[in-house]
């Protein structure tokens, strides 16, 4: 497509593998019987247990209170009662207390007509309380906390929000369908971003791989009268980094170790902006999100929304179970995402995408030594040297890995797609950084 | 959903390039097959046996190092396959075959696995088990074969072209005024095909072209088993630039630098002055084309960076002419390439760039 954005370095381009689930129309999941809710489902701290085995709980009841600033509640998907309270493991590989709900009795909200509250007259403070209260968090992987992000430090202003619509990990198909579908629900959501955090500009930026979703956003928002931009993004991974997309848009670069408010720039997932809507305009707090079930070993790949705490088991179920044998099932997006073992993993806020992967779409090889290729060095979208930076990890060498970036690096993982050695490159990262910083103290 | 078996529970990113090291190396082994096939075919079939023993060589080395050192057998990977190969196509096809074994145990034992194996190496190992041999065995590796296409196919062995011009140069009094001319006039031999091609040359270019460079650039001449046919080596060459397993910056910063030179000082040598040296001639004879394609890319022991790339290509292309044109050696490209491998850590440490939302000067080393 003619004129569309994009950041200047770097940058891969893995097969986007979104005709399987582009045309599925979003829809319900089927509710399991059993839920499991863990909750350390965000970046910052884990919530703190509001129930004990045995309580009975409704559909939204609080399981966990926010237990800081950086962190947020979490809430029962489904009525019922608590059956137990254990540690299980999540998508991304780490342990966390769990509430295990057993569904039984009435839902409050699901089959019935929703009561609609007007939002207007409230204050920007009293919309961001609704939205820590309903446990809302960054759905496009991160789970940062959204009231967080939100909050605008004194002597800083949001000059620019960005609805992050570029959806660029391959296969996940949610955000696409959600600009498609609820083009409406979400342009009322950025009304109420924009009443919170009161940027000059709103900008929506789209990958331009999905043309019918620029079209009707750009429809509705012309018609509901907005002064929303919507900005055609150039196909290419990472595209949907906050920091890249904000670079793509404004020319502008976040500063190393920065965050995005540095430059008077916020950016929220569509998805995110999605839940707000539903949390400050049916109190909802968020027990649901919309997750991608793909794959080539998947029978019927679909665009589901789904309770918090349903096994991705269940789902593959839901959408036919496996066509042949998958090499890897993948939480999350093929690029970023954590394969797992275990199909009682539950969704969580972060789970965008639920995908069963054959041996042909994975492409895995064997081990071999860095070739000096310099492959990596080329994908990376923020000037990092990847092979470099990963023998400074791998010898321990955390004070040099930092002065050559390794805190800027954004595990986007396109060094990893590249690599003919096949070499654990952002898995060096994160346990270096993990290093570092506990060095540091 | 009782299926846990052989699950792949690896990092992100979950997906791959479909480039593996093992695509790589196979896939330039590949490439490289039509022009040894083609010293099959000029040179007969004894080169397929020094093919087989270099790569047998340099693969039983390979198995045995890294048996040695406790790893998993490495063959699959191509790469000491790969290896052996180039060692082969760098050999004359007469070569006695204990020559082969030679310069594949040094290639591997002495360049590759003293320094701990596959991408450890700072040199080239098939560069550096030819050069290790020429300077041994330099009769052996001197004693050139004449294609069965050549008109002169009675003549068993001869001079290669760039050979027969440097010694032929050394009290020269004649009045040939390039290198094909002088070839011409000395004798040469030539194939038929040459001749007619030559013609149709001389019906675009004028009566002044000289014949041989049909001879040249298809392959009809004396020299290394896989490198004369820059034809077939460019084919294979285009690709692997298409696969983009090489990328261009190499292979033409050091042909258009070495172009350059040619062109500017290499007319010297037949007093014809700044600015007449024939390009064409030097690129297409010797070991040019297989070294800049194949050679000079090496990704182990070339720079890493786009930037680094240039610099070392335009490296490789001076020293290949400084050794062409004013060594003692009528080649060059073997010595330049492995001479630019040593300035390649240093390429690395200086060609920077800026991370991403750093301020200037502060950038990772690349
Ligand atoms: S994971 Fe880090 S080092 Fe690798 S490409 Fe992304 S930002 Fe660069
Ligand atoms: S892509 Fe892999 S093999 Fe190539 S330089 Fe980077 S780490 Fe080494």
């Amino acid at each position: 497509m003619k004129g569309t954005k994009t950041y200047p370095k770097g940058g891969v381009h893995p097969p986007d593998s979104k005709s399987r689930s582009e045309h599925k129309a979003l829809k319900n999941a089927l509710i399991p019987q059993i839920l499991t809710v863990p909750l350390a489902q965000h970046l910052g701290k884990p919530a703190e247990i509001a129930v004990q085995v045995g309580d009975e709980v409704r559909e939204g009841t609080l399981l966990g209170k926010s237990s800081g600033f950086i962190s947020a509640p979490v809430h029962s998907p489904v009525p019922g009662k608590v059956k137990e309270i254990r540690d299980v493991y999540l998508g991304n590989g780490l342990k966390s207390p769990a509430v295990i709900i057993e569904m039984e009795g009435e839902f409050d909200r699901s089959g019935k007509e929703q009561e609609r509250h007007d939002w207007r007259g409230l204050s920007g403070e009293e919309l961001l309380q609704l939205i820590s209260e309903s446990g809302i968090v960054g759905l496009g992987g991160a789970t940062f906390p959204t009231h967080v992000k939100f909050s605008i430090p004194k002597g800083k202003k949001a000059e620019l929000f960005v609805v992050n619509g570029v959806e660029c990990e391959p296969y996940l198909t949610i955000d696409h369908r959600l600009m498609l579908e609820k083009t409406d629900e979400l342009l009322e959501g950025v009304e109420i971003i924009q009443k919170i955090i009161q940027p000059e500009r709103i900008a929506v930026g789209i990958e331009e791989n999905k043309p019918d979703a620029i079209e009707v956003m750009e429809k509705r928002i012309s018609e509901r009268g907005m002064n929303i931009e919507v900005v055609p993004l150039e196909l290419k991974y990472p595209q949907g980094d906050e920091k890249l997309l904000i670079k793509a848009i404004t020319g502008q670069e976040v500063p190393s170790g920065g965050l995005p408010i540095d430059i008077g720039a916020v950016v929220s997932n569509a998805g995110t902006v999605y839940s707000i809507y539903e949390a400050v305009v049916f109190r909802k707090p968020l027990i649901e999100r919309f997750v991608t079930v793909s794959g080539g070993a998947i029978k019927d790949p679909s665009n589901l929304k789904v309770r918090i705490g349903t096994s991705i088991g269940d789902l593959i179920e839901e959408c036919g179970g496996f066509s042949e044998v998958p090499e890897k099932i993948v939480v999350g997006g093929p690029m970023t995402g954590t394969a797992v073992y275990d199909l009682d993993t539950p969704v969580i806020k972060g789970t965008s995408g639920v995908l069963a992967l054959t041996s042909k779409e994975v492409k895995s090889s064997r081990r071999t030594a860095c070739l000096s290729c310099g492959r990596c060095i080329e994908a990376c979208p923020m000037g990092l040297n990847p092979t470099i930076l990963f023998k400074l990890v791998d010898h321990l060498k955390y004070d040099e890995s930092l002065d050559n970036g390794l805190m800027d690096c954004r595990e986007c993982g396109s060094c990893g797609f590249v690599c003919p050695a096949r070499i654990p490159l952002v898995q060096g990262f994160k346990l270096g950084k993990r290093m570092a910083r506990k060095k540091k103290g | 959903m009782e299926e846990k078996q052989t699950r792949l529970v690896e990092a992100a990113p979950q997906i791959h390039h479909p480039d593996s090291t093992a695509k790589i190396m196979w896939t330039v082994s590949l490439c490289l097959a039509p022009a040894g096939i083609w010293g099959v075919y000029v040179f007969g079939i004894r080169v397929l046996a020094v093919l087989g023993v270099s790569i047998l060589s340099a693969m039983l080395a390979e198995y045995g190092m890294a048996r040695a050192a406790g790893r998993e057998n490495p063959l699959g990977d191509g790469s000491a396959f790969l290896t052996g190969l180039l060692i082969g196509y760098n050999l004359p096809p007469a070569i006695p075959y204990h020559i082969p074994v030679l310069a594949s145990l040094f290639a591997i034992v002495i360049v590759k696995w003293t320094f701990g194996g596959l991408g450890r190496n700072w040199m080239n190992p098939a560069l550096a088990g030819r050069v290790f041999v020429f300077f041994s065995w330099t009769g052996e590796m001197t004693n050139w074969t004449m294609p069965r296409t050549m008109d002169a196919a009675d003549t068993v062995s001869g001079a290669s072209v760039l050979g027969f011009i440097k010694s032929g140069l050394i009290d020269y009094q004649g009045s040939a005024r390039g290198p094909m001319e002088f070839l011409r006039g000395s004798g040469y031999p030539q194939s038929s095909a040459d001749v007619r091609a030559t013609e149709w040359l001389r019906g675009i270019f004028g009566e002044g072209v000289p014949g041989g460079y049909w001879d040249l650039f298809v392959g009809n001449v004396p020299g290394s088993l896989g490198e004369v046919s820059a034809l077939l080596l460019l084919l294979g060459a285009a690709y692997l630039l298409y696969r983009k397993i090489i990328t261009w910056e190499i292979p033409v910063s050091y042909l258009l630098s070495f172009s350059l030179l040619v062109w500017i000082f290499g007319g010297f040598d037949f007093n014809a002055g700044i600015f007449s040296g024939d390009v064409f001639f030097h690129l297409f004879s010797g070991g040019l084309i297989l070294g800049a394609f194949y050679m000079a890319t090496d990704m182990v022991t070339s720079p890493l960076s786009r930037r680094g790339m240039l610099i070392y290509g335009v490296g490789v292309g001076f020293f290949t002419f400084l050794i062409r044109i004013y060594g003692s050696f009528p080649e060059g490209v073997s010595l330049a390439i492995i001479l630019m491998n040593i300035f390649v850590p240093m390429i690395n440490r200086y060609s920077t760039r800026r991370i991403f939302g750093v301020a200037e000067e502060k950038g990772s080393s690349v």
